[in-house]
């Protein structure tokens, strides 16, 4: 899909240590492959089925998504953050299509 | 020859209309989210508890329901929460999202929105890096459903 806009919210500073909160959401149909069209066909499946975070590198959290989960999925987590670095997030679609998107935090 | 009666032929009728009815509606049922979380737990059975689950007790719409999960369970190195199921009992099938976390999550909370076909339980199981599961659950009662037809 080529409309998948990421919107973040991830805090610019933080002290060393702390916890914080991370938040994502993506533009994204999830259409769940169970609902049918005019003409009574079954339009097929496509959602983003999997997301994950990583902090320079090192995994902190992902997430195996079925069509269960709500159209623009959006998630809300927590990181420890113990360095300055950089949040990556990914969300792969079920064509294949990876969107991904960054984040920079400086930890005092 | 045996013949078909009137009486017969409509009884067949309604038998043909159940049949139908009932693989049209194909929902998950508790057996098969049960199934669901034997496959996570290999076979073990769940404490429960430790568990918070925020969610509406009424969804007026079921296409994005708001559920928060926070695990009361230290997140160290060597003792962390690492994954964490969530399961539908009503939706058409009974996977909603399974969540991985690692000690650099520091507290053990994921929050998203879900799609929910009727009045139905979700049920959250967690697993702890030591191989310990926990799980609690709750019932929304569901306005519209959320998954189309």
């Amino acid at each position: 899909m080529a409309d998948t806009k990421p919107r973040l919210k991830v805090p610019s500073e933080a002290k060393k240590g702390e916890i914080v909160v991370l938040k994502t959401l993506v533009q994204h149909v999830m259409e769940t492959g169970l609902r049918k069209d005019k003409s009574g066909a079954v339009i097929p499946r496509q959602i983003i089925n999997r997301f994950t975070c990583e902090f320079n590198g090192k995994p902190v959290f992902s997430c195996n998504l079925e069509p269960a989960i709500a159209a623009n999925p959006y998630f809300e987590f927590t990181a420890k953050v113990e360095e300055s670095g950089t949040f990556k997030f990914t969300w792969v679609d079920d064509d294949g299509t990876v969107t991904t998107a960054q984040a920079p935090i400086t930890v005092t | 020859m045996q013949t078909i009666t009137r009486r017969r032929a409509l009884g067949l009728g309604a038998g043909a209309f159940v049949v139908l009815a009932v693989g049209e509606a194909a929902v998950a049922t508790p057996a098969e989210s049960d199934a669901e979380i034997a496959k996570f737990t290999g076979g073990k059975a769940p404490e429960p508890g430790k568990i918070a689950i925020d969610l509406p007790e009424i969804a007026e719409n079921g296409n994005t329901v708001p559920l928060s999960i926070t695990v009361d369970h230290p997140m160290t190195a060597d003792n962390y929460v690492s994954d964490i199921l969530v399961v539908a009992d009503g939706n058409p099938r009974p996977g909603v999202a399974l969540f991985h976390l690692t000690p650099l999550s520091g507290k053990a909370t994921a929050a998203t929105r879900i799609r929910l076909q009727a009045t139905e339980n979700i049920i959250v199981v967690a697993k702890t890096s030591g191989g310990k599961f926990f799980t609690d659950r709750k019932q929304v009662k569901v306005t519209i459903g959320g998954c189309g037809g």
